[in-house]
């Protein structure tokens, strides 16, 4: 057998191929995005993006039901989105099976909160794995399905973005393609409607003492008994972690199935041990469970609720081994994530910091704007919160609506943004909506949406025209325009804003990341010409630096997108015109 | 083999990514357990990132905590200096000596902290320096830099020359495999002379 060194992404991808899985359905969001990005290159399976998570989820389970199986993928904050169906795919079950893989993002690295998705597999009372490292990524898809299937519900796969992103050695195999099963019409089991619910309650709480049973001897939970008088309950990554810490200093319950937990598995792992740690990030699931069952163990009085854990922590917490630190003594200046040399979105907030309006902001690239010099973000709360917020904002005082706009990418657009928009136009205000069009999904790493034309694979798609799209639910003033042209874009924005009705601004231009999109040679200062009055700073652009009183730009870093000769009174800038 | 491990730290954008491929290819092409930790999303944007690989006869966590590098191996100096507690005792820092400013330099809210390789030899860190950018000019083209380092890097780990030729033809697209052998040839020359 072949092994290859695999992203846990890319390991899932590979074991949805190998278990038949024969649909898959996502919305991107990082950490999860690239398992549907790896099944999209496998032509057996039919990959699409859909355009938010609960219709992705929607998606997975009519395939489900059709009788063949399926995969749905998402961020933490993607199940918050996709928590409809969820809820009641618990109840209906499944035909073939269904797998909805769940990537919390402990850290916080590229997402607006910390929550940890194992409260959704006990608030829906749907089994959950989580998996180690990438072998257990691909092992864990097949044995998900075979739960899926042999227990009637969906299964919930628990990455993180440790394993997520991590490479490990992976084992691959064939695919193993499976028969469609028949779909029965059965409104018992799929029209959810109470009669039939009611019944379903029923079952679903038989289900889950089958599934505790099941947990109680299934091989995802293992103890790996090391004859020592101290136990660690650990999953996941830090399962990882605890292992690197602590060796064979202690005996372990690796815990690979997350929900419903075990209770005489856990009792007797503990009967044998003089004291018992839980390891794990985030909330105290499995101490809370040990508690309920009568475990004592130690816990979060240890290990924090918040961020990552590593193997020093674990190292010095549980053992008293602290590390040998050297540190630089100097105040280093942080290096936060910002807009791209020659993004459209830089545009765009230079004139909205000089407009002084408040921005309703949202998620995606453009989420950078927040940052100094542009600071032009007063509000991030979830995707399309945008569009909703401000027309709220704007309810509050009318006043408002002449100093305040929503900022929203074309894909978040088209997540969650329309319907707000159409609550704007239907209890109207006179919001300004800048739509920010830059024919990606961008800040996940560039995915196709419903507006760009192309599919999951790149090939030719019907393409939502935002335009007509704003017109039909009745927005008159539909405005595009290139956010380079910054003068134009000004006067555009200061004229919608003084409108006496609801408005959207599309500011069109492709990333400047895409492959399509042009790239001039760098600029550079005329150093005779240049006044050193740091106008072009206040674009934010990182090419464009202060070397020691000499105003310069990083060649390695220009993109001649020359926003910045629109900034310079003295035409000190110079190039390659376009 | 007790595990050994690699900080690659540097901007967004640098090529970190390529780097550990490289040495995840060399460490499992001799047989060793390898774990390469990488970061996607929004700090790759131009923010500060590390990609931590790790090898060894076995490899539990994929991260490198506080005390914990045997190498930091960097493309920029002020990400060099950022991470220095996460060194082991005696372990060593390989740095290009390219800047890049942040923003709250560039805002003006602070200053790029000056001669740094200095100061972090001053402290009595094990520190390399090297003009890896001159170098990948000097190799055809200074997105290079990443490779450079890695040449450099290959002087101080206990692999054949044969296992990173064989990684960067199964790593490197065929359009650049050129340039960047070029490149590793040039890091790896630099990286010897200040082995001796």
């Amino acid at each position: 057998m072949e092994k290859r060194l695999m992203l846990g992404n890319e390991a899932v991808a590979r074991g949805l191929y190998e278990a038949g899985c024969e649909v898959v359905s996502s919305y991107p969001g990082t950490p999860s995005t690239e398992i549907t990005e790896f099944a999209s290159k496998y032509d057996e399976i039919k990959s699409e993006w859909a355009p938010n998570e609960k219709v992705a989820l929607e998606v997975a389970l009519g395939a489900s039901i059709a009788g063949v199986r399926s995969f749905c993928g998402m961020k933490h904050v993607g199940l918050n989105v996709a928590a409809d169906p969820l809820f009641t795919a618990s109840y209906s079950g499944v035909n073939a099976g269904l797998i909805v893989a769940v990537a919390d993002d402990q850290g916080m690295h590229s997402s607006q909160n910390e929550q940890d998705s194992r409260h959704y597999a006990i608030a829906a009372k749907i089994p959950m794995l989580e998996p180690a490292d990438s072998q257990e990524c691909k092992d864990y898809v097949t044995e998900a399905y075979s739960i899926s299937e042999q227990f009637d519900t969906p299964v919930l796969l628990r990455l993180s973005t440790r394993i997520s992103h991590t490479q490990t050695e992976t084992t691959v195999g064939e695919r193993k393609a499976l028969p469609k099963r028949e779909y029965i019409k059965n409104a018992a089991k799929y029209v959810m409607m109470p009669g039939n619910a009611k019944k379903k309650h029923v079952v679903v709480e038989e289900r889950t003492k089958k599934l505790t049973a099941f947990s109680e001897t299934t091989p995802l939970n293992t103890i790996i008994d090391n004859g020592s008088r101290i136990g660690v309950i650990s999953a996941g990554i830090a399962y990882q972690y605890a292992a690197e810490a602590l060796e064979d200093k202690v005996n372990y319950l690796k815990l690979g199935m997350l929900n419903p937990l075990p209770v005489e598995l856990i009792k007797n792992f503990a009967a044998d041990c003089e004291k018992v740690y839980v390891v794990e990030e985030l909330d105290g699931v499995i101490e809370t469970h040990c508690r309920c069952i009568g475990v004592p163990v130690i816990g979060k009085e240890l290990f924090s609720n918040i961020g990552e854990l590593d193997q020093v922590i674990i190292r010095e917490k549980i053992l008293g081994v602290k590390p040998e630190i050297k540190k630089l003594d100097e105040t280093l200046p942080v290096r936060p994530p910002v807009l791209c040399p020659g993004c459209p979105h830089r545009g765009v907030f230079y004139v909205l910091g000089k407009l002084k309006v408040m921005v309703s902001g949202d998620i995606g690239c453009y989420t950078l704007g927040a940052v100094a010099p542009l600071n032009a973000l007063d509000t991030t709360i979830c995707m399309g919160a945008s569009i909703s917020g401000l027309h709220g904002f704007n309810l509050a005082d009318e006043n408002n609506c002449k100093k305040s706009v929503a900022v929203i990418g074309d894909s978040t657009f088209i997540h969650s943004g329309i319907t707000g928009l159409i609550n704007v136009v239907y209890n109207a205000t006179n919001s300004v909506v800048i739509i920010m069009d830059n024919s990606t999904t961008g800040m996940t790493g560039h995915q196709q949406n419903p507006t760009t034309g192309f599919n999951i694979k790149g090939d030719p798609a019907a393409a939502v025209s935002l335009e007509k799209l704003c017109e039909s639910i009745g927005i008159r003033r539909v405005r595009v325009v290139d956010p380079m042209d910054i003068q134009l874009f000004e006067s555009v924005v200061k004229e919608e804003l003084e409108a006496p009705e609801p408005s959207v601004i599309i500011s069109r231009r492709p990333c400047a990341l895409l492959k399509t999109v042009k790239k001039y040679p760098p600029l550079r200062i005329n150093t005779d010409k240049c006044k050193k009055c740091k106008a072009c700073f206040k674009i934010g652009c990182p090419a464009i630096q202060d070397s020691k009183g000499t105003i310069k730009i990083d060649p390695t870093l220009c993109v001649g997108c020359r926003l910045c000769v629109k900034m310079c009174n003295f035409t000190a800038i110079e190039g390659e015109a376009k | 083999m007790k595990t050994n491990n690699i900080m690659i730290v540097g901007v967004g954008g640098q090529g970190s990514l390529l780097a550990s491929k490289l040495i995840g290819n060399v460490a499992q092409q001799n047989g060793l357990e390898v774990k390469v930790s990488e970061v996607h999303g929004m700090s790759q944007r131009g923010g500060s990132v590390v990609t931590y690989v790790r090898y060894g006869d076995k490899v539990h966590s994929p991260i490198i905590a506080k005390g914990e590098a045997d190498i930091i191996l960097s493309f920029e100096l002020l990400e060099a200096a950022r991470y220095t507690e996460r060194l082991k005792p005696g372990g060593k820092i390989l740095t290009s000596t390219q800047t890049i400013d942040p923003m709250p330099v560039i805002t003006g809210a602070m200053e790029y902290p000056d001669a740094l390789a200095e100061k972090l030899k001053a402290a009595g860190f094990n520190l390399l320096a090297v003009d890896a950018l001159s170098l990948a000019e000097e190799a055809g083209n200074y997105k290079a830099v990443n490779v450079v380092m890695i040449g450099v890097l290959s002087c101080f780990l206990d692999f054949p020359m044969e296992c990173w030729e064989k990684a960067i033809e199964v790593c490197v697209p065929p359009k650049f495999l050129d340039v960047n052998k070029k490149a590793f040839t040039i890091g790896r020359v630099i990286g010897g002379t200040k082995l001796s």
